[in-house]
C-alpha cells in the first residue's frame, strides 16, 4: 500500500470534519467565503498533519512525528486569531457579545482544528494497517460524528425552563414580574416598553443551573443572541432599548427583556432555549460537598 | 469591566423644580411636564444617554 492511499484518505476525511463543524449557527459566524477559507485552510494543514503521523512512524522517520507537537503549539494561535477578531467588532455590536461568550467560541474553533487532526490520524492508521481505504473513510465518518457528538455542548433548555412573562412598571422602574429591572423616564419609551416590549422567565432547573445563569457572561451571551436573531429596536442613540437581563436574588430566577423587530414570544421563547452554555460560566456547584450541603 | 454597564455618568438634570441648583451638572429648567419630557427626549438623542425618572420632578440623563 503506498502512502499516498493513506495520507490522501486520512487528509480527506480530516478536512470533511473540519468541513462538517463548520456551519452557521446559532452564533452567526462565520458568516461570509473568506471566514470559511481561513478556517478550511487550518483543518486542511491540521488534517495534513494528522494524516502523515502514522506513515512517517511506519517509515521510522521519527522526527516527522515531532512536528505534531509543533503543530498542537500552532494551533493555539487560531483561538488568539479568533478572540482578536471577535473583540475587534465588538463595539460594532449593538448588543455586544461580552468576553465569556468570545472566549467560548475561540475555544470552540480551537478544538476543531485538533478534531481534524484526529480523525486524519485514525482514518491514516486504519487505512495504513488494513490497506482498505473504504474502512479507513468508514471509520473517519463515525469519529467525526462522535466527537461531535462528544464535544456538544448544553443549551439553556438543559438547564433551564423558559416561558412568557410579564412587563409592568412601578412607577417609572421597569419589572419582569418580581424583578425590578431598570427605571425608564421617558413616558414614551415606557410606552414602547408596554406596546412592543417582550420578556421571559428562565427558570434553573436546579442549584448548578442558578449558579450559571448567575453568571455575567452567561447572561450576555443569552442577550446577544437573542438579539442577533430577533433583531433588536435600538441604535446608537437610542439607547433605552438594550435588552437586559437580570436576576432574582431570592429564587435564581432570570428575566429577560427586549424590544424586538420581531414581535414574537414563540421564536424568543425558541431563542433564548438554544443559546449555548458557556464553558467558562458553567457551574457546578453541587459535585462539591459544601455546595450541597449549602444547597439544604 | 466591559461585561457590566456600572460607567453611569450623569450628563444633565430636566426638572421642574425651579429651586434645584445647578452644581456640576448642567440644569435644564422646564415649566411644564411636557416640557420636561421634550427637553429630556432631544437631550437623550444628542448625549446618547438614557432618560431615567426620579419620580420627584427631576428626570436624570445618565450614560450607560
Amino acid at each position: 500500500m503506498d502512502y499516498m492511499a493513506v495520507v490522501s484518505v486520512g487528509l480527506v476525511m480530516g478536512t470533511l470534519g473540519r468541513l462538517y463543524l463548520l456551519r452557521v449557527d446559532y452564533r452567526q459566524y462565520p458568516s461570509y467565503p473568506q471566514g470559511y477559507i481561513v478556517h478550511l485552510a487550518l483543518g486542511f494543514i491540521a488534517a495534513f498533519l494528522g494524516a502523515v503521523a502514522v506513515p512517517a512512524l511506519v517509515a521510522k522517520e521519527y522526527t516527522a512525528v515531532t512536528f505534531l507537537a509543533l503543530a498542537a503549539q500552532q494551533f493555539r494561535e487560531i483561538r488568539d486569531m479568533e478572540r482578536e477578531s471577535l473583540k475587534n467588532i465588538e463595539e460594532t455590536e449593538l448588543v455586544p457579545r461580552g468576553a465569556a461568550y468570545i472566549e467560548d467560541i475561540a475555544k470552540a474553533f480551537e478544538s476543531r482544528n485538533y478534531l481534524a487532526m484526529l480523525t486524519a490520524l485514525v482514518a491514516s492508521t486504519v487505512v495504513e494497517f488494513s490497506k482498505k481505504p473504504v474502512l479507513g473513510v468508514f471509520t473517519g465518518a463515525v469519529v467525526i460524528l462522535l466527537l461531535s457528538l462528544f464535544t456538544r455542548r448544553k443549551r439553556i433548555r438543559d438547564i433551564a425552563t423558559v416561558r412568557p412573562a410579564e412587563i409592568h412598571f412601578q412607577g417609572s422602574i421597569l419589572c419582569i414580574e418580581d424583578i425590578q429591572v431598570m427605571n425608564v423616564g421617558h413616558p414614551v419609551s415606557r410606552k414602547i416598553f408596554m406596546e412592543k416590549g417582550l420578556a421571559v422567565m428562565i427558570e434553573p432547573k436546579d442549584d448548578n443551573a442558578r449558579a450559571t445563569l448567575a453568571n455575567i457572561g452567561q447572561r450576555q451571551a443569552i442577550a446577544h443572541d437573542v438579539a442577533a436573531l430577533l433583531g433588536v429596536k435600538r441604535d446608537v442613540n437610542e439607547v433605552d432599548f438594550m435588552p437586559l437581563v437580570r436576576i432574582d436574588l431570592e429564587t435564581g430566577k432570570v428575566g429577560l427583556v427586549i424590544v424586538p423587530m420581531e414581535k414574537d414570544m414563540e421564536s424568543l421563547i425558541k431563542a433564548v432555549r438554544m443559546v449555548p452554555v458557556l464553558e467558562s460560566s458553567r457551574r457546578k456547584p453541587l459535585k462539591s460537598k459544601a455546595g450541597r450541603k449549602a444547597s439544604d | 469591566m466591559e461585561n457590566v454597564g456600572v460607567k453611569e455618568v450623569i450628563l444633565a438634570v430636566v426638572t421642574l423644580d425651579g429651586k434645584q441648583p445647578a452644581s456640576g451638572v448642567p440644569v435644564f429648567y422646564a415649566k411644564d411636564e411636557e416640557e420636561r419630557n421634550k427637553i429630556a427626549l432631544h437631550l437623550a438623542k444628542i448625549l446618547s444617554g438614557m432618560v431615567h425618572d426620579l419620580e420627584n420632578g427631576s428626570y436624570i440623563i445618565v450614560r450607560h
